[in-house]
């Protein structure tokens, strides 16, 4: 009996023991969408915050992409974690209405940040408060096939107009001028965009996302007056093609240009183009002296109101933020840091040429599914899709966007 | 004792409803609860996160005055019509099947292979097979016209080449059920028939086809709902496009409550009780038809 009790009593101590060890190094769980490169990047990422903070141990928690955008609404009510991956913009406000997500403008202050990342604060405020940080970014703009350009016997357009006349030419060569693929909607967003931010300037665009503006305002028309005039240029059937198989036509030289995000670099140079044929340029000026504006969407990490360990995550937001962490950060993701202070790769043209295009940009787009709420985002994103195959059925689809536009801001 | 004597005095009743327990808690906890909580939501808007507000009847007064809703209910209608093309069809081929030579089995069982693979294979073969500049239909088109028609991103076509997809593994269906039918088909009576003179469609129509009655039943009732409940198709070809022209109404209605874009769990709980109201139409119509058949006999 005796010495059973000794036995527990160690039994016991050990526990113990072994119990403070555990409380020394605090648990902070990160929920996350990354693919398989961006975990990595995020993964390395982790390991230098351990090092430099060994009494914090951070749990990766990933979701599947796609699956990661409904499963957040589950664990964010259900099961809490301390951080959490989303976007900024208008995607992150029915969260921030909902309480969901903490108010993080202390780590913001504390850490001068509101210069470093100034670049997108405006993204990251709602009510004049910060509810995340951004850790990386990237640039959209055309991509084209340089080849495509030698075989249609044209030059890279200084402007609008010469885009537009180069169109003629690629279809006599027997080459579509613009692709898209919007089977998934999105793409033919990117498109709508640029036109309107260029026709029209980004003051008119964020009023038209924000639901100030009427979308059979006569402003929304010459942006469809524009784009009507390439519509004939753009791959046909665009509705049924995934964005890759458009890229595939890129890389096939039978499409020369894409509007897209730097994301889709990757995707062409598996296909075998190379820093030699593929091209990249900043969306020509349409209306002449409007500042320029460019799409720039914006992942970040926010803190869920139900966090258990908040002082940590903010520990780790600091760390997200620094110029140090985004510039690794992003060389390995090959992507932009939202940190004006950290540097990029000058090796890769694509990446220099993002930097240059949005850090001298008058302002910054998130894009048009993340700045509208995202039933006017369907609706816009289906009307965008049914005007590059139907242009004749405009009106309808304006008059169509006015009534849901009705029904959504209220 | 007077506990044991009670169980003994109405065990012959009581016995059902113990067995019976199991099942009608589980029925009461996954179909009866939630279809009445679908229709308590249906009255409110709400994104799933944050408080509820009462609208009463404002989700299905937007519903009347929806333009997407109407082009999904058309589609289910055009889905419910075409889709009874499989049982005519399943019963010919069972009936083409229904013979004895050698490796039948084998020819069977290559019929029965569409049922077999999953929805989502299914419609990723077919979307490849329309998919615009290497497709096979769309290659074959090109050929004899000289110009090709991507089906799935034309609004016209759309559903019917979905609908082509989803027949594929339904006649498959139909054919088994018709199959396992004709084998109770009484030799008798076909023995009767044919001394009578019955041959061909005679024999079909006046000898084979009311044996067959229980089978077609079945077929009629799993073809409805099939079409009433073709999601995954529409999820995996289109996702409801081009611009939400092969939306049906179960596709809407994930889209509005649970699709990136969506969160509407009051609207999405407004078209899922249409839905529901039009199967129960259906539904009643069966359980009446048992119901008789059953008192019948």
């Amino acid at each position: 009996m005796v010495r059973f009790s000794k036995g527990a009593l160690a039994v016991v101590a050990t526990l113990m023991m072994s119990g403070s060890a555990f409380a020394e190094q605090r648990v902070l769980k990160y929920n996350a969408d990354f693919d398989a490169t961006p975990l990595a990047a995020m993964q390395a990422l982790i390991a230098d915050f351990e090092a430099a903070n060994p009494d914090i141990k951070v749990e990766l928690n990933n979701f599947d992409h796609e699956g990661y955008k409904t499963a957040i609404r589950n664990f964010l009510t259900a099961d809490s974690p301390d951080l959490a991956n989303w976007y900024a913009g208008n995607r992150m406000a029915p969260f921030v209405n909902a309480g969901q997500f903490m108010d993080v403008t202390d780590v913001w202050d504390a850490n001068n940040l509101g210069d470093a990342l100034g670049a997108t604060k405006a993204s990251m405020t709602i009510d004049g408060k910060q509810w995340g940080v951004p850790y990386t970014y990237y640039q959209w703009g055309i991509y084209y096939n340089k080849d495509a350009y030698k075989a249609a016997g044209v030059s890279e357009p200084k402007n609008w107009e010469e885009f537009v006349a180069n169109c003629e030419k690629f279809k006599a060569a027997g080459i579509d001028c613009l692709t898209t693929g919007t089977k998934a909607l999105w793409p033919g967003a990117g498109i709508f965009d640029y036109l309107d931010m260029r026709v029209n300037g980004y003051e008119f665009h964020m009023d038209l996302t924000a639901g100030k503006v009427a979308w059979t305002d006569d402003k929304v028309r010459n942006v469809f007056k524009e784009w009507a005039r390439i519509q004939p240029y753009i791959t046909a059937n665009a509705a049924a093609i995934d964005w890759q198989d458009a890229a595939a036509l890129l890389v096939q030289g039978k499409a020369a240009n894409y509007v897209m995000g730097n994301f889709a670099v990757a995707t062409f140079k598996q296909g075998g183009m190379t820093n030699d044929n593929l091209g990249f340029m900043v969306f020509p000026e349409i209306t002449a002296g409007l500042p320029r504006a460019e799409e720039a969407p914006t992942d970040t990490i926010h803190i869920p109101a139900g966090a258990k360990n908040v002082a940590d995550a903010k520990t780790f937001l600091a760390y997200v933020a620094s110029a140090e962490a985004q510039t690794k950060l992003n060389a390995a993701l090959g992507q932009l840091p939202t940190n004006k202070n950290a540097t990029v790769d000058s090796a890769d043209p694509y990446i220099s040429a993002g930097f240059a295009e949005l850090s001298s940009a008058y302002a910054l787009a998130q894009f048009f599914d993340r700045d509208a709420p995202a039933e006017m985002a369907k609706a816009g994103m289906e009307g965008f899709q049914e005007f590059m195959a139907k242009p004749e059925n405009l009106d309808a689809i304006l008059t169509r966007l006015e009534k849901v536009r009705g029904q959504v801001y209220k | 004792m007077s506990a044991s004597s009670s169980w003994k005095a109405n065990q012959r009743r009581l016995a059902p409803w113990l067995f019976l327990t199991p099942g009608i808690v589980m029925f009461l906890i996954y179909v009866i609860v939630p279809i009445f909580q679908s229709m308590w939501i249906s009255f409110y808007d709400w994104d799933g996160l944050g408080a509820k507000t009462w609208i009463g009847l404002g989700n299905y007064i937007e519903l009347i005055d929806d333009d997407a809703f109407y082009t999904s209910f058309k589609n289910n209608i055009i889905w419910l019509v075409l889709y009874m093309f499989a049982v005519p069809a399943g019963l010919m081929i069972a009936i083409f099947l229904n013979q004895t030579i050698r490796g039948m089995r084998f020819y069977k069982s290559l019929f029965f292979f569409p049922f077999v693979i999953s929805q989502v294979v299914v419609g990723l073969m077919f979307s490849w097979f329309y998919a615009p500049n290497f497709g096979l239909l769309y290659k074959l088109i090109e050929m004899l016209t000289g110009q090709g028609v991507a089906i799935l991103a034309d609004d016209r076509f759309v559903t019917y080449g979905i609908i082509a997809a989803g027949l594929w593994p339904q006649i498959a269906y139909v054919m088994i059920l018709y199959l396992t039918g004709l084998n109770n088909v009484a030799p008798d009576q076909i023995e009767a028939a044919r001394l009578d003179g019955a041959k061909g469609w005679k024999m079909l129509w006046y000898v084979i086809i009311p044996q067959l009655r229980p089978a077609t039943f079945i077929a009629v009732v799993v073809t409805v709902i099939g079409a009433l409940r073709s999601f995954d198709l529409v999820s995996v070809m289109t996702d409801g496009g081009p611009y939400g022209s092969s939306r049906v109404l179960s596709f809407y209605m994930y889209e509005k409550a649970l699709s990136e874009y969506g969160f509407r769990m009051g609207y999405g709980a407004a078209i899922a009780v249409v839905l529901f109201a039009i199967m129960m139409v259906f539904i009643s119509g069966f359980i009446w038809k048992m119901w008789r058949d059953e008192t019948e006999r």
